[in-house]
């Protein structure tokens, strides 16, 4: 894994750090926070950075810095739950798409494209109205929205590795289905799963940062740095736009690091298959 | 068939032979960078091809064959470096640009192994062959029709302006390839690339494009370089043939001395190594270890000592060079010794 | 699995296979005796790489039998103790080495991997068996834990013998096993393909278009040409004595010291691009 990322570059590298500076954040964040990032002092709000107090208050009085800090946490977990439930979820149908071919691939990939259809905000809307506003109902409304985006990625690179002479001959010695995808077709193209699982992050992110701001994910009060944007928003013109910006520029960063260690790690699984 | 003047790798065409060469190699040697680290893929490698004749080149994986074939028209990977020179009709290739690079380009035409990896799918026959006429050449689109049908007559292709229209894909290997040749001859070229043309066709296909392609070089007065891992393919249609070992030419023979008379242990070790259609043998005699390319090959030492059966001390002590001997040449110490104990001695 | 001397290990009967409109393999029939070798011959179109398929079971007959050690197999195994108990009975070496390797696994794992399949045993057991395979394919411990891209050619073809003789089949079907291999190569492995015959009693059922390769392996010889034997019979008689014009012309297309190719059909009469 990190040979991986060491051959992809500086970015790569970069976009690596960044990575693992948010998710030790995530992690620590309450522990590191200096400030308490729930109790509100109307008194204190807006003012700017201090004092001890590097980013200043938000709306509602609160260190931002210890926010921030504190908010990592939902930020960066609500994506990994998308990624980690979409992408086996994903893998399982394009393999089993795959290995079965026929009709089986007809079926599956036709229920895809079905699922593909629906946007993912569309899907977030329509779980908070089955099980109420929060993380969990907007984690499964992205899964499955981006479920079918993974297995059709997938789908092309297993169809590839199953008509390969090593799968048909495993066949041939008579191994089990089961054995030959677990075993064999899966760790071949590992690599693209990796990849794959590292772009998606970053989009999760955003929209579950989408799906907060709008109240339908996260709720306030809660640190997350999507509620944080939509919480500050009208510090922004009132000229008070810490907050909020700091909240967002701290999505982008880990966005854009996702991105970019995933593309290149994309480019580089793509290289080995050639 | 009187053997041709030996091949010189001297810039003086001095020896007796009716024309001065049409194609000049001396000392080539290329490096290509690999993960970082400069490679060399050709070592010194010199021939030479008169006009209207054909020199086979045949080698194993990593001799270098098909890399010699794609420096001589100039389509080596960005970032290869280039030893030596390459002289066709007394210019110097490397050095050419512009208008002089496309003339040398319908003069010296190609064919590859894989004709449907050199097509576009997407393009129609009759287009993908006049190109080179329409836009290298100026030809009227009517005028390059009508000579591309003519072309494919003569390769045996039949079905008039429908053939044009058709695509690659409706046509099998075998006569995308004679298309490929067809395409080649459009430009009246002098010299003909042709890297392993067949290897990818039938057996009996095989034949039926050789017999074309033997037809047109000689009804057309082209000279050929054929690259072929079939040893008895090249010395059935060439006039000499060259053998490559590790990035080396290692022989060069008259094509019908090659299998009774070969002058390198390498070439008649390779003859050997074929099973016989005719009997079978108890065993067949395999050369020990495995081909070497030429970045494997150590750098002072003849690089096929190590599964040579006449290797001495002297064969890993230097490099040997390349050896005139009655006509041919050989890239072996012992060449002299061993002079008539090589060849097979039943048919 | 005694069987009674001389009745046949392979035996296929009134074979045919359709993919919709074109007939691949039109009424063949053969029969292949214990220790003994069979070459079926053919250029592309001639339906040689589907019956290979279908005898190791990968495609179905369209009609006509098929059974390996007496045991039927025209229809395609009803489980996997079935499909195991036939992996046992005929495996089969493809063309290319360089993807006929999981890419991910060591010789010796992939060997390993077949002996767990079919003969279970201890670890020491199969380690050992391990060893032996690697052995008798020519390849020594350093190379039976690389990975394949550290490995030849010729190599992997060793690697993929073992790994198909792991299962201790009575058939080896060498799917053009040493077409892709340099000369020099091909001839060790010919030699090497030869000596497992004799130690092991495997019978080979070699898919070709090489005709010195079959004189040097197969005892019998079935040419097929557009899905039907034209010519079949022993070896040595029909490559000296070819009866079919078709493997006469076969014959005089192979190129040797002397040979000067033949141009026979004329304009058109190729034919047109098939499933190529």
């Amino acid at each position: 894994m990190l040979t991986s990322v060491r051959s992809t570059g500086l970015a790569g590298i970069a976009s690596a750090a960044v990575i693992t500076a948010a998710t030790l954040v995530a992690v620590f964040g309450p522990l590191l926070a200096p400030y308490n990032s729930d109790l509100p002092n109307l008194s204190l709000a807006w003012i700017g950075p201090g004092g001890g107090h590097l980013l200043g208050f938000d709306v509602q009085g609160r260190d931002v810095l210890s926010r921030l800090l504190v908010g990592a946490r939902t930020s960066m977990l609500g994506p990994l739950v998308v990624v980690i439930v979409s992408v086996i979820t994903g893998v399982g149908f394009a393999v089993v798409a795959a290995w079965r071919r026929g009709t089986a691939d007809a079926v599956i990939s036709s229920g895809l494209d079905i699922l593909f259809a629906f946007p993912g905000i569309l899907l977030a809307v329509l779980a908070t109205a089955i099980f109420g506003a929060g993380l969990p109902a907007a984690a499964i409304a992205l899964s499955i929205a981006y479920m079918p985006y993974v297995a059709r990625v997938l789908r092309g690179a297993a169809l590839r590795e199953r008509s390969q002479p090593y799968v048909t001959a495993l066949e041939v010695q008579g191994a089990s289905a089961s054995s030959i995808c677990l075993r064999h077709l899966v760790p071949n193209i590992l690599p693209l799963i990796v990849a794959q699982a590292t772009i998606l992050f970053g989009y999760a992110m955003v929209d579950l940062a989408a799906i907060s701001f709008l109240g339908l994910g996260v709720q306030p009060p809660k640190p997350d740095w999507g509620v944080m944007i939509s919480e500050n928003q009208t510090g922004i013109v009132q000229g008070y736009p810490l907050p909020a910006l700091t909240a967002g520029l701290c999505i982008v960063a880990v966005v854009i690091a996702f991105n970019v260690l995933g593309e290149r790690l994309f480019e580089r699984a793509q290289a080995e298959r050639g | 068939m009187s053997e041709p003047a030996a091949a010189s790798t001297t810039a003086a065409p001095a020896q007796a032979g009716p024309a001065a060469p049409l194609l000049e190699v001396d000392g080539l040697t290329v490096r290509l960078t690999v993960k970082g680290a400069k490679r060399p893929v050709l070592r010194d490698v010199s021939l030479t091809i008169r006009p209207g004749e054909a020199l086979g080149l045949v080698g194993e994986s990593g001799s270098g064959k098909s890399m010699t074939a794609r420096a001589i028209d100039r389509l080596l990977p960005r970032g290869a470096e280039v030893d030596g020179s390459i002289r066709y009709d007394g210019h110097d290739v490397a050095a050419l640009s512009g208008t002089g690079l496309r003339q040398y380009r319908n003069q010296v035409a190609m064919i590859f192994q894989d004709p449907r990896a050199h097509t576009n799918p997407v393009r129609r026959i009759g287009d993908f062959m006049t190109e080179a006429l329409r836009t290298n050449l100026g030809v009227h689109a009517a005028e390059a029709n009508r000579r591309a049908l003519e072309m494919l007559e003569q390769v045996g292709i039949g079905g008039g302006t429908r053939r044009l229209r058709q695509h690659p894909h409706e046509l099998s290997g075998g006569m995308l390839q004679r298309v490929m040749i067809a395409t080649a001859l459009l430009t009246e070229p002098r010299l003909l690339l042709a890297d392993e043309p067949t290897t990818a066709l039938d057996v009996t296909t095989q034949s039926e494009v050789m017999a074309i392609l033997d037809d047109l070089r000689r009804e057309f007065g082209l000279a050929m370089l054929f690259i072929t891992h079939d040893l008895e393919l090249a010395a059935a249609i060439c006039d000499r043939t060259a053998v490559m070992y590790a990035g080396q030419i290692v022989e060069v023979r008259s094509s019908a001395l090659l299998h009774d008379d070969p002058l390198h242990p390498y070439t008649a070790a390779l003859a050997a190594a074929r099973p016989d259609i005719s009997r079978t043998a108890a065993r067949l005699l395999a050369i020990p270890g495995r081909p070497l390319s030429a970045f494997e090959a150590p750098a002072a030492e003849c690089a096929f000592a190590p599964r040579c059966g006449y290797a001495q001390d002297a064969c890993l002590a230097a490099l040997p060079d390349l050896v005139e001997l009655d006509g041919g040449m050989s890239r072996c110490v012992r060449v002299r010794e061993l002079r008539g104990r090589l060849g097979t001695s039943d048919g | 699995m005694a069987e009674i001397n001389g009745a046949p290990v392979l035996e296929a009967a009134g074979l045919r296979k359709e993919f919709g409109d074109l007939v691949a393999v039109d009424d063949v029939s053969l029969r292949v005796r214990p220790a003994r070798s069979l070459a079926i011959v053919g250029e592309s179109g001639s339906g040689k790489t589907t019956i290979a398929r279908m005898i190791v079971g990968l495609e179905r007959p369209t009609s006509g039998t098929i059974s390996a050690c007496g045991h039927d197999r025209s229809r395609p195994a009803r489980s996997l103790r079935d499909r195991r108990r036939r992996g046992r009975e005929v495996q089969i070496v493809f063309q290319d080495p360089y993807t006929s390797l999981d890419p991910r696994q060591t010789a010796e794992d992939a060997i390993d991997e077949v002996l767990r399949l079919h003969h279970g045993g201890s670890d020491q057991r199969r380690r050992e068996r391990t060893a032996e395979l690697i052995d008798l394919v020519g390849l020594d411990a350093r190379q039976s834990r690389s990975l394949p891209r550290t490995l030849s050619g010729g190599q992997r073809q060793r690697v993929a013998i073992a790994r198909a003789l792991a299962a201790e089949p009575r058939i080896l079907i060498l799917d053009e096993s040493v077409a892709a291999l340099d000369v020099s190569i091909q001839a060790q492995v010919l030699n090497l393909l030869a000596d497992i015959r004799d130690e092991t009693g495997v019978s080979y059922v070699l898919i070709s278009h090489d005709l010195a390769v079959v004189r040097q392996l197969a005892d019998e010889v079935l040419v097929l040409y557009r899905g039907r034997v034209v010519e079949s019979g022993s070896t040595a008689r029909v490559l000296d004595d070819p009866q079919d014009s078709y493997t006469r012309r076969l014959r005089a297309s192979v190129p040797r010291p002397g040979w000067k190719p033949i141009r026979s059909v004329s304009a058109g009469t190729e034919q047109e691009a098939s499933n190529q």
